[in-house]
C-alpha cells in the first residue's frame, strides 16, 4: 500500500512539474506575441513604444557591456590559439590553426560567450527589476494608469536586446580574431597581415550569419526568461533573489541547448 | 439623479478554491467619499483590486463610471483608466524615476502636452499635496508620509473623476495621518471627485467618510452613513468599532486536530 502511495505521490509531483513547465512556455509565447503586437500596433492604440526607452535599454545592455565583452573575447581568442597550436603540433600542422580559430570563434564562441555574459548581466537585472516592481505594486500601478506593462517595460528591453546582442557578438568576433592573430603570429613567426588575409579568405558570410542568427535567438531567450521569472516573483525580497538566480540558470541553459540544436539543424 | 460612479452587483470571487468575496453589492455615488473598512483578511484589498479591474471575478459585475470593467474592450478600458486615479498603500512610485517624473508619467503617456505644460501641471499637483520643490528627489529619499502624498499627486495628475486610496494613513504618525485625511477632504471639495478609501483606521474613517462600507469575512456587514454605523446595534460592527476580539468558537475536536497537524481531507 505504502509503495503505491509513494508512486502516486511521485506521479502527482511529476504532473504538477510538467503542467507548470507547459504553462511557463505558454506564458513565454504569449509574452513574445504581445510584445510584437505593441511594437506594431502601439501607435494605433495610442501607446507607442518610445525610442528613448529603447535607447536607454540599449545603453545599459549593449554599450555598458563592451569593456567586459572585449576582455572575455580577447581571452577566448587567445585561448583558442594556444589550444589550437598545441593540438595541431601533434600532426606538425600548426600553420593550419587559423581555420579552426576563425570558424569556431565566429560560429560558436563569440555568440555563446556574449549570450552568456548578457544573460548574467542584463537578463538577471531585468528579472530583479521586474520582480521588485511587482512586489512594490509598481506593475499594478502602471496597469491602472492605463499603461501596458509589456509595452512600457518589456518591449524596449526586447528590442534593445535583439539589436545589441548581435552587435556585441560582431564586436566579440573582431576582438577574439585579432587577439588570436596576435598570439598566432608571435608563436609561428608569421605576420599579422598574413593571418588577417587568411581569415578573410577562410570565413564565408554564411559562417558570420550563423553566429549572428544564433545571437538574435539568444537575445529573445534571455529577455523572455528574465521577464517570466521577474513577473512570477512572490514572497518579498527572498523571492526576488530566488527568481533572479533561476533566471540566470534558465537563460544560460536555454542558450547552450538552443546553440546545440541550432548547430545540429543548420550544419547537418 | 446621476448614475453612481461605481456600481458593484453580486460580486463573488475566489482565490484558488477559497472564496474571498461573498455576494458583495455596493454603490459609490458621484462626489462622495466611501470608506471600505474591515479587519485583516476581510477581503477589502481583494475588493479594491476588483474595482480597479486587476482581478477577474467568478461572477457578478463591476461598473465603473457607467462601464462594465470586465466586459469593455481594451481601448475603452485604457481610456477609462485615464479618468481614474489610484494611490497604492506603499505608494508604488517608480524607483528609477524622480518624484517629478513619476507624477508627470501619466501626462507624458496619455496627453500630447508639451514639456513646459507638463512641468507646470506637475509642480501644481505637488503644491496641492504640499510637496513643492521635491520634484528632483528620488522616491527613496522621501519619508513615508511624503511618499503617500507623492502617490496622491500622481493619482490626481490627470484630474480623475474617481480616486482610490489604499490605506492612506497606514504606518504614519497621527499628525501626518491627519494631514493626509485633510488632503483627501480638500481634494473632494476642490475637484468634486468621488473617492474610495480602503482603511482599517477607525479615526480616519469617521473623519473623512460620507458613508462607510463594513466588510467582514467577505460579506458586506453594513453600508451606511457614519452616524448610522456608529450607533448600529449589530454586535459584529460594535466589536470592530470597539476593538473587541471576537470569541473564538470552541470545538475541542477541531482544536485537537489542529494541534496534531492533521489536515482536513477535503482541502485541495
Amino acid at each position: 500500500m505504502r509503495a503505491v502511495a509513494r508512486i502516486v505521490d511521485a506521479l502527482d509531483r511529476l504532473g504538477r512539474y510538467v503542467s507548470r513547465g507547459v504553462s511557463e512556455f505558454g506564458f513565454a509565447a504569449a509574452l513574445v506575441g504581445e510584445s510584437l503586437f505593441w511594437l506594431v500596433m502601439g501607435r494605433a492604440r495610442r501607446q507607442p513604444v518610445r525610442l528613448s526607452a529603447i535607447f536607454a535599454q540599449a545603453m545599459d545592455i549593449g554599450i555598458a557591456a563592451v569593456p567586459i565583452i572585449t576582455m572575455l573575447a580577447a581571452t577566448i581568442g587567445m585561448m583558442l590559439a594556444i589550444q589550437g597550436i598545441y593540438t595541431l603540433r601533434t600532426f606538425g600542422a600548426e600553420s593550419r590553426v587559423t581555420l579552426g580559430i576563425a570558424l569556431s570563434t565566429v560560429r560558436e564562441f563569440s555568440p555563446l560567450i556574449t549570450g552568456i555574459l548578457v544573460a548574467g548581466r542584463s537578463g538577471s537585472a531585468l528579472a530583479a527589476r521586474l520582480g521588485t516592481m511587482r512586489i512594490n505594486q509598481e506593475i499594478d500601478s502602471l496597469t491602472v494608469m492605463g499603461i501596458s506593462p509589456v509595452r512600457f517595460l518589456v518591449v524596449p528591453a526586447l528590442v534593445a536586446m535583439v539589436v545589441m546582442l548581435p552587435l556585441l557578438t560582431l564586436w566579440a568576433d573582431l576582438v577574439a580574431l585579432v587577439a588570436a592573430g596576435l598570439y598566432v603570429s608571435a608563436e609561428l613567426q608569421t605576420s599579422l597581415a598574413a593571418y588577417v588575409d587568411e581569415v578573410i579568405t577562410l570565413l564565408k558570410l554564411n559562417d558570420l550569419l550563423h553566429g549572428l542568427a544564433k545571437s538574435c535567438i539568444f537575445a529573445v531567450l534571455v529577455t523572455v526568461v528574465g521577464v517570466i521569472n521577474g513577473a512570477s516573483v512572490t514572497g518579498g525580497a527572498e523571492g526576488v533573489g530566488r527568481m533572479t538566480t533561476r533566471s540566470v540558470v534558465h537563460a544560460i541553459s536555454a542558450i547552450v541547448i538552443t546553440d546545440m540544436v541550432f548547430a545540429f539543424m543548420v550544419t547537418r | 439623479m446621476t448614475s453612481p460612479a461605481i456600481e458593484v452587483r453580486n460580486l463573488v470571487t475566489h482565490y484558488g478554491s477559497r472564496q474571498i468575496l461573498r455576494n458583495v453589492s455596493l454603490d459609490v455615488n458621484e462626489g462622495e467619499i466611501l470608506v471600505i473598512m474591515g479587519g485583516s483578511g476581510s477581503g477589502k484589498t481583494t475588493l479594491l483590486n476588483h474595482l480597479l479591474g486587476l482581478l477577474t471575478p467568478t461572477s457578478g459585475t463591476v461598473r465603473v463610471l457607467g462601464k462594465d470593467i470586465n466586459a469593455i474592450d481594451p481601448l475603452e478600458l485604457q481610456e477609462l483608466r485615464t479618468r481614474i486615479g489610484v494611490a497604492f498603500q506603499g505608494g508604488a512610485l517608480f524607483s528609477s524615476m524622480t518624484v517629478g517624473e513619476n507624477i508627470a508619467l501619466p501626462l507624458r503617456e496619455h496627453t500630447k502636452l508639451d514639456v513646459t505644460t507638463i512641468g507646470i501641471v506637475t509642480r501644481l499637483k505637488l503644491e496641492v499635496v504640499s510637496l513643492a520643490g521635491f520634484e528632483d528627489l528620488m522616491p527613496s529619499e522621501l519619508s513615508g508620509g511624503m511618499i503617500k502624498r507623492a502617490a496622491l499627486a500622481r493619482a490626481i495628475v490627470m484630474d480623475p473623476r474617481l480616486l482610490f486610496c489604499d490605506e492612506p494613513s497606514a504606518g504614519l504618525d497621527p499628525v501626518v495621518a491627519a494631514s493626509i485625511d485633510d488632503l483627501i477632504l480638500r481634494l473632494r471639495d476642490a475637484m468634486g471627485m468621488s473617492i474610495v478609501v480602503v482603511t482599517h483606521d477607525l479615526e480616519s474613517a469617521f473623519k473623512i467618510a460620507d458613508r462607510i462600507c463594513m466588510l467582514d469575512k467577505g460579506e458586506v456587514l453594513a453600508l451606511d452613513t457614519v452616524d448610522a454605523i456608529r450607533t448600529s446595534p449589530n454586535e459584529r460592527i460594535q466589536n470592530l468599532l470597539n476593538r473587541r476580539t471576537e470569541e473564538a468558537e470552541i470545538d475541542p475536536d477541531a482544536y485537537l486536530k489542529r494541534l496534531l497537524g492533521e489536515k482536513k481531507k477535503d482541502r485541495i
